[in-house]
């Protein structure tokens, strides 16, 4: 991506920011979404990092990966049964990466 | 209390907690690097956009030459937990000239939205919000901006082959572990998994857009068919 359209995408992104913090606050009048409208946004949130963490594990050139010997994947299963054990998003980027790093540098993976 | 007692309470309850944040910002701060933006550019995505979730979901679409429009969309949709604050944001600042209202909640995080709602329950304006907030939103920027700052300068130190881009991967995993509750946003997320990798083929990753809508339209079968409980929305 060239610097001027990765400059776009950010400032754009600004926009988002104030955007969605300020929703609500834009006008002075109240204006009330349909409760169905709010129910998909909680599961927007959730969606989109599903969608975006699920192909960065599991694809790798385009395609499926075929093999379990993906330092990827035991940095996730790491990470998952520390979250399982302690509940903490801090421990799972800690030992994710430790698992990621052990494999890369150690095995040459 | 006075307004400095009130903004000294607002930095005390948020330093503790901003631990876990400020090691969120280091690692976007690197994964922005990882991501092939130069520092400059890293910079003010990190002084502008203040918001990691969305800054670490967009890193690998900006990585892979995504449509601008795919980008903005994942971004919305990262920041869509901020227009249900942003109601009850309503409640406390709404009073208030649009200007200050807008500035006021640009600079509200999750952390600053969450300690806010746990000393002020009752949803009504009262004059010593301000200084609180102020002092909660003061320190949640600079325990953001500073480790974003370390972590872009150290990734230009970092090899590649560290694979450090990958930890915001793990943090986004993290977010989301936290943010499933129940077993229909579990369905609603494996749908959205599946659908973004069966889905990969599709020009200008427009597995993403297709999968998010796939998550949500799930999710909302899903309540209608099973609406929850009230224990569960409480």
């Amino acid at each position: 991506m060239s610097p001027s359209v990765a400059f776009v995408v950010i400032v754009g992104m600004a926009a988002i920011t104030v955007v969605t913090r300020s929703f609500f606050l834009l006008t002075h009048r109240e204006w009330p979404l349909p409760s169905w409208v709010m129910q998909g946004l909680r599961y927007a949130p959730l969606a989109a990092l599903a969608a975006i963490i699920a192909p960065e594990v599991l694809v790798s050139d385009g395609a499926l990966i075929s093999t379990w010997q993906d330092a990827r994947l035991f940095a996730v299963a790491a990470g998952t049964a520390y979250f399982v054990w302690q509940r903490g998003i801090l421990g799972v980027i800690v030992v994710g990466t430790s698992v990621l790093l052990a494999l890369e540098l150690g095995l040459g993976w | 209390m006075s307004r400095r007692d009130e903004f000294r309470r607002g930095l005390r309850d948020i330093v503790a907690p901003s631990l876990g944040i400020s090691a969120w910002a280091l690692v976007t701060g690197v994964a922005m690097i990882k991501s092939g933006l130069s520092v400059p550019l890293a910079a003010l995505m990190s002084l502008t956009v203040y918001a990691g979730s969305a800054q670490l979901a967009a890193l690998p679409l900006i990585a892979a030459g995504a449509p601008i429009w795919v980008i903005w969309a994942t971004a919305a949709c990262m920041n869509l937990r901020f227009v249900i604050f942003s109601a009850h944001w309503r409640k406390y600042f709404g009073h208030l000239p649009r200007t200050r209202r807008l500035l006021l909640t640009y600079l509200a995080t999750d952390l600053s939205y969450v300690l806010f709602l746990r000393r002020f329950p009752e949803l009504r304006p009262k004059p010593e919000q301000i200084p609180y907030y102020l002092g909660s939103a003061t320190w949640s920027w600079l325990s953001w901006q500073i480790p974003a700052f370390v972590g872009i300068v150290l990734a230009d130190r970092v090899p590649e082959e560290w694979g450090l881009g990958f930890a915001g991967v793990l943090a986004l995993l993290g977010l989301a572990y936290s943010t499933l509750s129940g077993r229909k946003s579990w369905i609603a997320a494996v749908a959205a998994a599946i659908v973004a990798v069966a889905a990969f083929a599709l020009p200008l990753r427009l597995n993403v857009v297709v999968a998010i809508a796939a998550g949500v339209a799930i999710g909302l079968l899903l309540d209608r068919k099973w609406p929850d409980r009230i224990e569960e929305r409480a």
